[in-house]
């Protein structure tokens, strides 16, 4: 029983994980289809942010919620108004810029903090079920994905501004003729995609080794995860991070962490090959 | 005074060709070495300190007046963590350089593109890191401690310690699969039960899966050989699901990154680590050998481990090969150091395997305690049983295999 019950808290923390690492760009991409490959820079700026100002005497919770996501949205404004604005609708161009920007990104990390792995614990300690303990800390992983997914949800379906978001997405002329600015909301909509990476980035660094070069083993798996997910990119994302992060728990208690990776990879490339425009675009098409 | 044409060309003749005179000059006073390592670059955290390990080591064999006569000149190469580098560098030290030795690599990949160059060349090479063993060439001399060593005392410790039930986790690639194959046979030889071995892809971040599994089986202490800054996370999940105070955690390579200071103490207090060098051996010579190698590091603290103390070793036991040779060939200081040379550092003396190039090592258990080490135990004179059981060089001295270990 207290096994079934730690397998259950497993998975659901591993589909937390991926929801996490994923919906900054799920906004980005999803949203507005630029590819940002500094997608893992911008959430080893989060983790660094955070682990920086913990360091510094800064309360934990403050660090996470607050400083990381305001730094990162920082980030991610100069970034849009320097890149970003000059590329819309320009996929390889934006490719190719981003990843200059990832480069550019970990080399100044580098240089600043250099080419160590710095790092806090987790708070909260751990909690017992039965014969087994579990990380305290993962629980909050579990809540702050489902508030992140819901609050996305909400906000571009029952505000005024998120109307606005998803007319402009649609169809920048028609809401630029309606007397909204398109560049603005593109502008705000990235900023917002960056605050949240950035809180993603805090919330993971006291589960790992926080490093410049730590936002490589993360940002695979969030476009796998993006791309799947199709047209509907918030439920999408929730939908297909369900779906991997079930199939790699799984296969990883059964055989191997190697094996749990293939698996989720080999359900990837199924996924895109029955249905190629992603999971939502066959099923869920009302969804957001 | 007035300078006609010919007296022009005739002193800028002498300006330009200075150079050179004195170059010549120069090299007859002395003897070049090559010290090749990453000093740059994603790898530049192990071969930074190691570069200027080997550094001190040359000047201080200088400032004791050299050898045989003659001063000793170091070319350092940086190869920036970047394997193409080493062939080029290792090749421009061997032909245009003409060096007696070098020093260098730190990954076994490097290593395995420099050491047919200099055996091709007939340049002698010494290799410091602690790697997984069974080189086998008579033109390369390995410095490093070998699964062997690293195994057969901090297992029986641990178990002893702990319980006899180990279950391990490493990294997934060569040197995790022989580490942990030696974990095996080590555990069961003690009277121990091994549980079974999980490994991790050097991109892995969540652990979360494998310590629930770990939890399940519940052995009484679990083997961590992980590497890179992506395991790190391993610890850290490990502390935060509470699992610190249930089950023991050992390692043969814990600190050998300097994991002690990017863990925090609650993180890393009690594991169990072992190796032939930490800067905590409390003699006076040691002592002594920090404080001239944080000189010689500067700014960049990172502390003395196992492989810049083992980059510092290695010119030193050359500087002895030579000394006894009298001689600065390669054969004759081959043949030296097969005589049993012995080597004595600060961690201990080190002394030649004449049949597998490998050398013994005094091995040190510690405990990581608030970012360095608790030294617990020590045990002289480990030979390199490991790779002398397939490698005999005095037999068959044209080998040139690596072989696997622990099969």
């Amino acid at each position: 029983m207290d096994y079934i019950c730690i397998l259950i808290i497993q998975v659901i923390s591993s589909i937390a994980m991926l929801v996490l690492l994923a919906i900054g760009l799920a906004i980005m991409f999803g949203m507005m289809k630029v590819i940002n490959f500094a997608h893992g820079e911008f959430i080893m700026v989060g983790a660094y942010t955070s682990v920086m100002s913990v360091n510094a005497g800064l309360n934990f919770w403050l660090a996470t919620f607050v400083v990381a996501p305001l730094a990162v949205a920082f980030v991610g404004f100069i970034v849009e108004r320097v890149i970003i604005r000059h590329l819309y609708g320009r996929i390889i161009e934006t490719m190719l810029a981003t990843w200059g920007l990832s480069l550019f990104m970990i080399g100044t990390v580098t240089i600043v903090f250099g080419n160590t792995v710095t790092g806090i614990s987790a708070p909260l300690g751990s909690i017992s079920i039965g014969r087994f303990s579990n990380s305290t800390y993962d629980l909050v992983l579990i809540v702050m994905a489902a508030a992140l997914l819901v609050a996305c949800a909400l906000f571009l379906r029952r505000t005024n501004l998120g109307l606005i978001a998803r007319a402009a997405m649609q169809n920048a002329d028609i809401t630029a003729v309606l007397g909204h600015e398109p560049k603005k909301i593109y502008c705000a909509t990235f900023v917002v995609g960056a605050a949240i990476s950035g809180l993603s980035g805090a919330l993971i660094a006291p589960l790992t080794g926080v490093s410049p070069g730590m936002g490589l083993a993360f940002v695979a798996k969030a476009f796998i995860t993006v791309i799947c997910a199709g047209p509907a990119v918030i439920f999408g994302t929730g939908l297909v991070a369900a779906v991997f992060g079930t199939v790699n728990t799984a296969v990883t208690f059964v055989a191997t962490p190697v094996f749990g990776e293939v698996a989720l990879l080999l359900s990837a490339i199924i996924l895109l090959r029955v249905m190629p425009k992603g999971l939502t675009a066959r099923i869920m098409r009302k969804a957001l | 005074m007035t300078v006609d044409r010919r007296t022009f060309v005739k002193g800028c003749a002498g300006v330009l060709a200075t150079p050179y005179l004195v170059k010549n000059a120069f090299a007859e006073e002395t003897i070049k070495v090559a010290s090749i390592h990453d000093a740059s670059g994603v790898l530049d955290i192990l071969g930074k300190p190691m570069a200027a390990m080997t550094q001190m080591a040359i000047d201080e064999i200088n400032a004791g007046g050299g050898l045989l006569g003659k001063k000793i000149e170091l070319k350092s190469y940086d190869t920036q963590s970047n394997n193409q580098l080493y062939g080029q560098y290792a090749t421009e030290a061997a032909t245009r350089y003409k060096v007696a030795a070098v020093f260098g690599a730190v990954t076994s990949a490097s290593r395995e593109i420099v050491r047919p160059i200099l055996r091709r060349y007939k340049t002698l090479y010494f290799y410091s890191t602690q790697y997984e063993g069974g080189v086998c060439d008579r033109n390369i001399f390995c410095l490093g401690t070998t699964p062997g060593q690293k195994t057969e005392k901090i297992i029986p410790y641990a178990m002893n310690k702990f319980g006899k039930r180990v279950y391990t986790v490493a990294a997934d690639y060569n040197f995790g699969h022989i580490v942990s194959k030696w974990h095996e046979k080590v555990v069961t030889e003690n009277g121990g039960t091994f549980e079974g071995v999980e490994f991790f892809p050097l991109e892995q971040t969540d652990f979360g899966p494998t310590l629930k599994k770990i939890q399940s089986i519940q052995p009484d202490f679990v083997m961590a050989d992980l590497v890179g800054s992506n395991h790190i996370g391993f610890f850290r999940q490990w502390v935060s699901s509470g699992m610190a105070d249930r089950i023991g955690l050992a390692s043969t390579i814990f600190g050998t990154g300097n994991e002690q200071l990017f863990t925090n103490p609650r993180e890393h207090n009690g594991i169990l680590t072992s190796a032939c060098y930490f800067p905590e051996i409390d003699t006076p010579e040691n002592k002594d050998f920090i404080a001239r190698a944080a000189k010689a590091t500067g700014s960049d603290r990172s502390p003395i481990n196992e492989l810049p103390a083992m980059s510092y070793y290695a010119p030193q036991l050359w500087a002895e090969a030579v000394r006894s040779a009298g001689s600065f060939d390669r054969d004759a200081v081959t043949k030296a150091l097969e005589g049993n040379l012995t080597y004595k550092g600060p961690g201990g003396p080190i002394t030649v395997d004449a049949e597998s190039h490998h050398v013994t090592h005094d091995i040190y258990i510690a405990e990581a305690w608030d970012h360095g080490f608790k030294i617990l135990e020590r045990y002289e004179n480990l030979p390199p049983s490991d790779t002398a059981a397939v490698c005999d060089l005095a037999a068959n001295p044209s080998d040139t295999k690596q072989y696997v270990l622990g099969n």
